[in-house]
């Protein structure tokens, strides 16, 4: 454990940016808890004397066409764009977790089966592949996150599926089968714990595209509707404010936005500095 | 025809610098066989890579020379830009590797890629590069060469991999050949072909070759003269008959003793104890074989430089107390 | 061990792609059905009648069972029957075969752009590491895969267009001052040419540039990525140093050695990026109102017309079955090992 910490110092140490996305990742934490107690004013508040100011210093991110202030409704978005996520990443990891273990600890059928599905999900575009299940499912946050989640099963199942292909025969697994443990005991004590380090940094980069793809969803007007506070949904009222030089719609909510997705990726390759130097590209 | 003189080589690496060879020093005659032995990690093929140019970004020579002369050449390969070098190597001075299989490029037709070797060493035309490269997989013993010529290498074997490499690194008839543990990873049977077959044609052409192998066994069988590498240091070199009847280093006396015969049984080699020493760390010793050598004396021997005496004109040892 | 013959290797490859379109076509059929309430009242629209609801059902078969329910739309698909748009009044095949040449116009400009790039860029990265350009290209790559395609062009906009004026305005393929070239191919870049109108060309080109480097900047991240770590890997390998041992020319050791066996992996990526390119389609022809199919989509999905929207999500599945098909050959064709069945 010790040289685990050491590691982990040394990588921190040497790797300033994975610190700052580190920090940036408490940040947004933070403001995703606080939400409503740390925005300036009530984010669902029009005031039209006030429509479609530029930032100052009342109005730190400007306002909106109906006078609202966008800097409340960035901060009360994100504990929404981030909740999408953390549900719809935790829905496909603990479900392709389920999936892949069994696929590749128990080959055969099972493989055969899992594999196809995925194959089949994996054939579609998939983007496209959550427009359209939102579309049949209809038009909800929740079937939002069931979208989100089933286009990222592929990634986990397949990447679980790799690992515990490689570990099943490996000599820790034979030993715990010799001293009597059952198939599911290995897989959920011995085959899976081995294969997290791995997936951290899978769920750690899933994060940012998951934020990005379910903000791409409500931008073509899919799921959160109006008037609540997303930061797709602020990126698409503001695009039609950019051609006329109202920038400041637009520009906080998308920067955020990138922001988010851009410390989850950064925060993914630092963790797979931490978790293999090798694997560094 | 090449003489290094003083070579030190070192990586710089993210835990430290790695002196990998110190002070090298051998030389070898036209047509003479030379084998550099030593365990995996004594420095032998980052010299051959030296020697070549062709170490890695993070590998630094940090001083010696290295005469290269030949009827047409004279440099000191060490100090050559790198577009003269380019000149030499694959036509004065060639290089065999170990791992035919990942050595030569997977995606490219065998017989062409010895066809890019010609093509940039000589002024034949376009026409005559597959006739002489057919010739040299002819000279290598390949059957059937107007097949294997279009054929991958994941196609072939190891052994007819590694005689494409043979072809490849001799299709200019380079005055010089390293070959870098050449039967590494091949079977015992294809071994000994392989062998005969660089040997026979360095007889023919008149070539000198240095054979760099972890087998004492193999080196004493084709070489004239063997340098014993150990740790990044020459530790003795001398022809091979007197090493053998008369090896004056201790390493040297434990690797024979180490080293299987067809007379030996298995209980009569003694394993070398100990490992390489760290060449990363701070204080390495003067000689670097103190920690493992049984007749250590700290008062004489981590006396500084450590000494390379010539006990005759052939035989050099690095050691204060010479058996 | 056997090698088989290029056109084996191929028919194998378009037989292996088979099972990928009974697939999507499976899931395709049962997104339809899994519409909420009453498929048929969907189908026909906000303001049909009972009558009308009920017809449809008949029409759609609806009444059957699931497995007759499907054969009929398979039934359907072979007939190019698509169900009809409620809001342009077309054929849905109609309206998706005349938008589709500008998507795949947009497509492809921007893979040329991402391409032409990253394969740069990922090179000058991996023969100088740890220079300033290798950082860069590994903040580029990071940075690339975070930015929201849709707030890139948004911004795109405001800065070459809202403020320096040197793109026209984001509104579709061509300014309203010129008239589209006929249809030959249905690329107006291609087609100005044939017909010889270079300021048509040039109106075209102007009006897809800016589109195209959103869509591309998406795809250049991991592009050159992929292009860097493999090309890393490849010049530390032993055929390269072979290769430089046996003195051939570092033009050729870099682009006829490394660079074609770099190559194996960032083919292999090109069916990620397809799939990238494809679904961040949607918004960038949104954003920039480009009349392709994402758009024609997105313009059913806010009037809940459920047809177009399913026979897009089968085009861009179909397109990218056939993508990825592609890029499996271009694969053999680059990699003699990959027709070997072991």
């Amino acid at each position: 454990m010790t040289t685990t910490l050491k590691h982990t110092r040394y990588i921190i140490s040497q790797n300033g940016i994975t610190f700052g996305a580190f920090s940036l990742f408490f940040g947004f934490v933070l403001i995703a808890v606080l939400g409503n107690a740390i925005a300036p004013y009530d984010p669902l508040a029009s005031n039209s004397a006030i429509a479609l100011q530029p930032p100052t210093a009342l109005h730190w991110f400007g306002t909106d066409q109906l006078g609202r202030d966008v800097l409340s409704r960035v901060i009360v978005a994100t504990r929404l764009d981030l909740g999408i996520a953390v549900l719809a990443v935790a829905m496909s990891f603990v479900i392709g977790s389920i999936l892949g273990t069994c696929a590749g600890y128990f080959g055969g059928w099972t493989d055969r089966i899992v594999s196809r599905c995925i194959d089949t999900l994996m054939a579609f575009p998939l983007f496209v592949l959550a427009m359209g299940l939102v579309a049949a499912l209809g038009n909800s946050i929740e079937n939002i996150i069931y979208a989100t989640a089933i286009i990222n099963l592929p990634l986990y199942t397949r990447v679980i599926r790799s690992e515990v292909l490689v570990r099943r025969e490996a000599g820790f697994v034979e030993a715990a089968r010799l001293t009597g443990n059952g198939d599911w005991r290995i897989m959920a004590r011995h085959l899976f714990p081995n294969v997290l380090p791995v997936m951290m940094v899978h769920l750690s980069l899933n994060m940012g595209w998951a934020i990005l793809n379910a903000a791409g969803l409500s931008f073509i007007g899919l799921g959160v509707q109006p008037p609540t506070a997303e930061w797709g949904i602020m990126v698409a009222e503001g695009a039609t404010y950019i051609v006329s030089g109202e920038w400041w719609l637009a520009l906080f909510p998308g920067a955020v936005l990138m922001l988010a997705v851009f410390c989850f990726n950064l925060l993914g390759d630092g963790l797979r500095d931490l978790i293999d130097p090798r694997m560094r590209t | 025809m090449l003489a290094v003189e003083n070579l030190s080589v070192e990586f710089r690496t993210r835990s430290g610098v790695v002196k990998a060879l110190e002070a090298v020093g051998f030389t070898i005659q036209p047509g003479e066989t030379v084998g550099i032995v030593g365990e995996s990690g004594s420095g032998k093929s980052v010299m051959a890579f030296t020697l070549l140019g062709v170490l890695d970004r993070a590998g630094q020579v940090t001083a010696g020379r290295a005469l290269f002369q030949t009827d047409s050449v004279a440099v000191d390969l060490l100090k050559e830009p790198e577009s003269s070098l380019r000149q030499l190597r694959g036509k004065e001075l060639s290089m065999i590797f170990q791992n035919p299989r990942t050595a030569l490029n997977p995606i490219r037709r065998v017989g062409r890629q010895i066809a890019d070797v010609l093509r940039c060493h000589t002024d034949l035309p376009e026409a005559d590069l597959r006739s002489k490269a057919l010739d040299m997989l002819a000279s290598v013993r390949i059957p059937d060469p107007d097949k294997r010529f279009d054929a991958y290498p994941y196609e072939l074997s190891g052994g007819l991999c590694q005689r494409i490499m043979i072809a490849l690194a001799l299709a200019c008839s380079p005055h010089l050949l390293i070959a870098d543990e050449p039967t590494t990873g091949l079977d015992v049977t294809t071994q000994a072909t392989v062998m005969n077959l660089i040997k026979d044609l360095a007889e023919q052409r008149q070539m000198a070759t240095i054979l760099i192998t972890h087998d004492l066994a193999l080196a004493a069988e084709y070489c004239d003269r063997i340098v014993v590498m150990h740790a990044g240091h020459v530790v003795e070199s001398a022809p091979t008959r007197s090493l053998f009847t008369h090896p004056r280093h201790p390493y040297t006396a434990k690797l024979i003793a180490a080293t299987p015969e067809p007379h030996k049984s298995f209980a009569e080699l003694i394993p070398i104890g100990g490992n390489l020493p760290d060449l990363k760390a701070a204080d390495l010793p003067p000689c670097r074989f103190s920690y493992r050598c049984d007749y250590f004396e700290p008062s004489v021997c981590n006396q500084t430089p450590l000494s390379r005496e010539f006990l005759s004109p052939q035989h050099q040892v690095a050691c204060w107390k010479p058996l | 061990m056997a090698r088989y013959s290029t056109g084996k290797i191929v028919g194998r490859r378009i037989l292996g792609a088979i099972p990928s379109v009974i697939g999507v076509v499976i899931v395709t059929f049962l997104l339809t059905r899994s519409l909420p309430g009453d498929p048929a009242a969907f189908f026909a629209g906000p303001a049909a009648t009972a009558e009308a609801i009920e017809e449809i059902r008949q029409n759609l078969g609806l009444d059957k069972s699931l497995p007759e329910q499907f054969l009929i739309y398979i039934g359907e698909l072979f007939r190019g029957d698509l169900g009809v748009s409620l809001t342009t009044g077309q054929t849905v095949l109609y309206d998706l075969l005349t938008r589709l040449p500008a998507s795949l116009e947009l497509t492809l400009a921007a893979l040329v752009f991402a391409i032409a790039l990253a394969l740069p860029l990922g090179i000058l990265a991996a023969t100088r590491p740890n220079s300033w350009i290798d950082h860069g290209v590994r903040l580029l790559a990071t940075a690339g895969v975070s930015l929201p395609t849709f707030f890139t062009g948004l911004f795109l906009i405001y800065v070459l267009y809202y403020l320096w004026g040197i793109v026209p305005a984001p509104l579709g393929r061509l300014d309203i001052l010129n008239s589209p070239p006929p249809q030959i191919t249905g690329f107006y870049l291609i087609d100005s040419l044939l017909i010889g109108d270079l300021g048509l060309f040039w109106a075209a080109a102007a009006q897809l540039f800016l589109p195209a480097v959103t869509l591309g900047l998406f795809a250049l991240a991991p592009l050159a990525r992929v292009t860097r770590a493999s090309m890393l890997g490849m010049l530390s390998s032993d055929f390269i140093r072979t290769a430089r041992a046996s003195g051939l020319p570092p033009r050729q050791v870099l682009f006829g050695y490394a660079f074609r066996n770099a190559m194996l992996p960032v083919v292999t990526t090109l069916g990620v990026v397809f799939s990238f390119l494809l679904g961040a389609n949607i918004l960038v022809e949104k954003v920039f109102a480009w009349p392709g199919i994402g758009s024609y989509a997105v313009e059913a999905l806010v009037a809940s017309d459920y047809a177009p929207i399913q026979g897009f999500i089968l085009t861009m599945a179909l397109l990218y079955v056939v993508l990825n098909l592609l890029i499996d050959l271009l694969y053999v064709v680059i990699d003699p090992r990959a027709g070997v069945e072991s």
